[in-house]
């Protein structure tokens, strides 16, 4: 085991959960709550993946994945907008629709070998002791978009007059309606954000962090962990980060765990047997209810957080 | 002058036979787009349909194959049905069904009654069991979303994975049979009834593996359709499903409801699991269940969370899991699942609108 291996391998998978937790946030923050974050990562990991096989070309993968994650979003964007549906049924069933198109047109691509995404390094940077090694070397250039994304996100959020717009469609669409905001538009949009950023954040994996298609496999729960982030960012893009890069550290941390014989002085139960590292696989599900536990008692005590409108449809002329 | 779409808000009741037809409606565009998408990968749509037909419907003993299929989808969709009525989201089915089927097979494996116990004990001690532990496996979440305020929805799906790797553990280590990553069988004692054990009295019954575990989803129907139409603590989970605010003005205690609900639903789907090991797996192996936990979602849905529609519906279903073990790509289930649910949930929009055709020259007038 070593500290910087973990760092290094901990912000690469990291990453995803980073992009899709923070198209996420931009979803919620406009009211709108997308739970078909996992369905449209894996249609994004396999459109991405498919594309490059086809055209050899990694990169019209990721723009191909974002773009069907973004088309798929829209589906959801349609009933929970204009039918005004109920948001958490029609999330599901685009997390069903998502995985069952991804399936259906991946047929096949298991065992291939597409050109993936290549590592860069930094120059300059990649000299600091430690942190250069760990954070700009052997990267791909979706990680390092990564370190740009989050603060970008936040000052956007936070102190452009669109961010502010986001922001009062997501607290109060009845007002940012008098005002002459699209409510509609500017849902339709984020969400559309959002499943772009889930549709990246699925090519990542099977492109460039754990390159394959292993069918629902790929994904494994992913979208709905970066889901679970946003409540314990507490719609905050920094926070978001910095659990997304912990929660891949620790998947890291899961793996180097089986290897040695002899850990903290004492024989490795897990090398003995390695059916102990079951438990092991348990433990990021288990850090995300706990993680949850904390986001919601920090919410409710702050009475903050949760953008007002969020998951409720806007209905012009009604009062609310 | 121009014929134009108008969408105006429905003022008066809605009549009776829409949200039926809704539901059949979304179902029959569901196939069409699935066989279109089929289509499009290269299959032959209606070639899959007369077989889907064949393998559902074909004879008494693919029959009775559904029907074994429908068993858990029958008590799912209730328990699904029984939570979403309240507004709460339970999607942790799958995991509670995997609980419930640990729990009943610690029973024989651990074992927790004597060896050579009767059936009766050896059967309503692993139906005790298998709720017991679904019922926890919905208790925790329940309790997280009342005390903390914690959405059921990810802790429930995060706990699916948990048990699932939980189970795993005993059926390679502890419980493994020989090395195989499965148990041994249980002894004959330990298996629901089925028709077939009949065949020597009445010889149609010969080789039908329908078992005891439908009966328990009649009855499970039956209890909750009753609870909602009849009991008081039916009243109070529609009154806060349909709004919270009045339910606590009314006195009525939320967080116990939550806890109660999630609990009862996660013993309903753990007795699934009881059922599905008892009455057909006959051991704890792993991949027990096709995803029965989310494709009871859209069960309990499509039958607009009434229990007994619950029943044909989830024949249909259990349908679409036997065809798509054979139809390839293995998806397509999963993807007509998927549009069944957005359709339905689209035209819940016919429900609450009305469209018209209107003359634009009338408007002005």
């Amino acid at each position: 085991m070593n500290l910087e291996i973990i760092l290094h391998s901990g912000i690469a998978t990291g990453s995803v959960l980073l992009f899709a937790a923070i198209g996420e946030i931009f979803t919620e923050r406009s009211g709108i709550l997308n739970l078909g974050v996992e369905g449209m990562m894996l249609l994004g990991a396999m459109a991405g993946f498919g594309t490059s096989l086809a055209t050899n070309s990694p990169w019209l993968g990721v723009v191909v994945a974002i773009m069907a994650g973004g088309i798929l979003s829209l589906a959801h964007g349609l009933v929970s907008i204009h039918f005004q549906a109920d948001q958490v049924v029609s999330g599901l069933s685009l997390t069903f629709l998502g995985t069952g198109l991804a399936l259906v047109l991946g047929e096949g691509l298991t065992g291939q070998t597409p050109p993936l995404l290549l590592d860069y390094n930094i120059p300059l940077l990649e000299l600091i002791p430690f942190v250069g090694p760990a954070l700009f070397q052997d990267h791909g250039l979706l990680v390092y978009a990564g370190y740009l994304i989050t603060p970008l996100s936040w000052l956007y959020i936070h102190k452009t007059r669109p961010g502010l717009h986001l922001r009062a469609v997501g607290e109060k669409p009845a007002a940012a309606d008098t005002l002459g905001v699209s409510v509609y538009g500017l849902r339709y949009l984020y969400t559309f954000v959002g499943g772009c950023l889930a549709g990246l954040a699925g090519a990542m994996i099977s492109l460039s962090i754990s390159p394959g298609w292993y069918s629902s496999q790929t994904t494994s729960g992913q979208g709905w962990i970066a889901i679970a982030l946003v409540i314990f960012a507490q719609w905050n893009p920094f926070r978001a980060a910095l659990g997304g890069y912990l929660f891949g550290m620790l998947r890291r941390l899961i793996l180097d765990l089986q290897g040695p014989r002899m850990l903290f002085g004492i024989v490795n139960p897990l090398y003995v047997n390695s059916n102990y590292s079951f438990f092991l696989i348990m433990t990021p599900y288990v850090l995300t209810i706990i993680a949850l536990i904390f986001g919601s008692r920090a919410i409710a005590r702050k009475r903050a957080g949760s953008p007002s409108a969020l998951g409720i449809p806007y209905i012009r002329g009604e009062r609310g | 002058m121009s014929i134009k779409l108008r969408i105006e808000q429905r003022v008066e009741d809605v009549p009776k036979w829409l949200p039926i037809a809704t539901s059949v409606g979304s179902v029959v565009v569901a196939f069409i787009l699935g066989g279109i998408i089929f289509k499009i990968v290269g299959g032959k749509p209606l070639q899959a349909l007369s077989f889907f037909y064949q393998a559902v419907f074909g004879s008494w003993a693919v029959f009775s194959d559904t029907m074994v299929k429908a068993t858990p989808l029958i008590l799912i969709g209730i328990a699904c049905a029984l939570a979403f009525k309240m507004r709460l989201w339970n999607i942790g089915a799958e995991g509670q069904f995997y609980a419930g089927a640990f729990g009943a097979s610690m029973v024989v494996l651990v074992p927790l009654i004597p060896e050579d116990s009767p059936k009766v004990i050896v059967i309503g001690m692993m139906l005790l069991m298998g709720m017991l532990f679904g019922g926890i496996w919905g208790f925790i979440p329940g309790y997280l979303r009342a005390k903390y305020k914690v959405n059921e929805i990810i802790t429930t799906l995060m706990l699916n994975y948990i048990i699932i790797n939980w189970n795993n553990f005993w059926i390679f280590d502890q419980w493994s049979d020989r090395g195989f990553q499965m148990t041994a069988t249980f002894d004959r004692v330990a298996w629901l009834p089925r028709l077939a054990d009949y065949a020597k009295e009445i010889p149609a019954f010969s080789g039908v593996t329908l078992h005891l575990g439908v009966v328990f989803g009649l009855v499970a129907a039956v209890i909750v359709w009753w609870i909602f139409r009849f009991s008081r603590w039916g009243y109070e989970i529609k009154l806060i499903g349909d709004n919270p605010t009045a339910a606590r003005y009314a006195g009525i205690n939320i967080s116990r409801n939550i806890i109660l609900v999630m609990a009862f639903s996660g013993a309903l789907a753990g007795l699934a699991g009881m059922a599905e090991i008892s009455g057909v797996v006959h051991r704890l192996q792993e991949s027990i269940s096709p995803g029965y936990g989310f494709t009871g979602i859209i069960v309990a849905w499509l039958a607009k969370l009434n229990p007994f529609a619950i029943i044909p519906v989830s024949v249909l279903f259990a349908g679409l899991i036997v065809a798509g073990r054979e139809l390839q790509p293995a998806g397509l289930s999963f993807l007509l699942q998927g549009i069944i649910l957005f359709m339905l949930i689209s035209s819940d929009v016919l429900l609450r609108y009305k469209i018209r055709l209107v003359r634009t020259g009338e408007e002005s007038a």
